[in-house]
């Protein structure tokens, strides 16, 4: 599933337009990214909880020629799963999950 | 994960009054409902062993995991952990440079 159509389900589902599902899911999305952005916690009951969580600059090696690389200090945001969407996750194993995993977006 | 003890928190309260006071035009409950909407869909897709993909945000990755030797952390014990399938999260790009723009200050 994919933004567009999470979009179009809140269209069906929720019976509103197109224009105004896109908005509350931009809306909803982007409160959650100016959460993370001043370090604040995300908790959503039966979903999961974002973090964020920092990281200290280190010498690194790009493995393919083996020469040294400095990564600064980031922060970077962790999910973890909530009891009940990992209970829902876990007994969703009959279904194959489909190919073409990792695509970024 | 047991000491991150941050103060604030965002949870669905402040995503419903963002939708309510910035959007206009739906009442509280309407926010709330939609709000509620979003997450149930994204649960019942993940339940379905879909991944989902939120452009500028991240994906949510569903991964298979199989049955290994573990040991209780407490005892030392040895132990059969299950297989299971398992939901990961991994950030888009976007949303790393958004926590990351400006000032980086992990102390």
């Amino acid at each position: 599933m994919t933004k567009s159509e999470l979009i179009e389900a809140i269209t069906t589902r929720g019976e509103i337009t197109k224009a105004r599902a896109e908005l509350v899911v931009n809306c909803v999305f982007d409160t959650m990214t100016e959460a993370l952005k001043a370090g604040e916690g995300i908790e959503i009951r039966g979903f999961g909880s974002f973090t964020v969580r920092p990281y200290k600059s280190y010498t690194g090696r790009n493995p393919r020629t083996g020469q040294s690389v400095d990564v600064p200090a980031k922060r970077l945001p962790f999910f973890k799963v909530g009891k009940e969407l990992r209970e829902i996750v876990n007994q969703s194993r009959n279904f194959p999950i489909p190919s073409g995993r990792d695509g970024q977006d | 994960m047991a000491n991150d003890t941050k103060e604030r928190r965002t949870t669905k309260f402040e995503l419903v009054q963002a939708v309510y006071q910035k959007l206009g035009g739906f009442s509280k409950k309407e926010s709330a409902d939609l709000v509620d909407l979003i997450f149930e869909l994204m649960k019942e897709t993940l339940g379905r062993g879909e991944h989902i993909k939120i452009s500028g945000f991240g994906n949510f990755v569903l991964r298979d995991k199989r049955e290994r030797q573990g040991r209780n952390p407490q005892t030392g014990d040895p132990i059969v952990i299950s297989s299971r399938r398992v939901l990961t999260f991994k950030p888009s790009q976007l949303l790393k440079q958004a926590l990351n723009a400006g000032d980086t200050t992990p102390e």
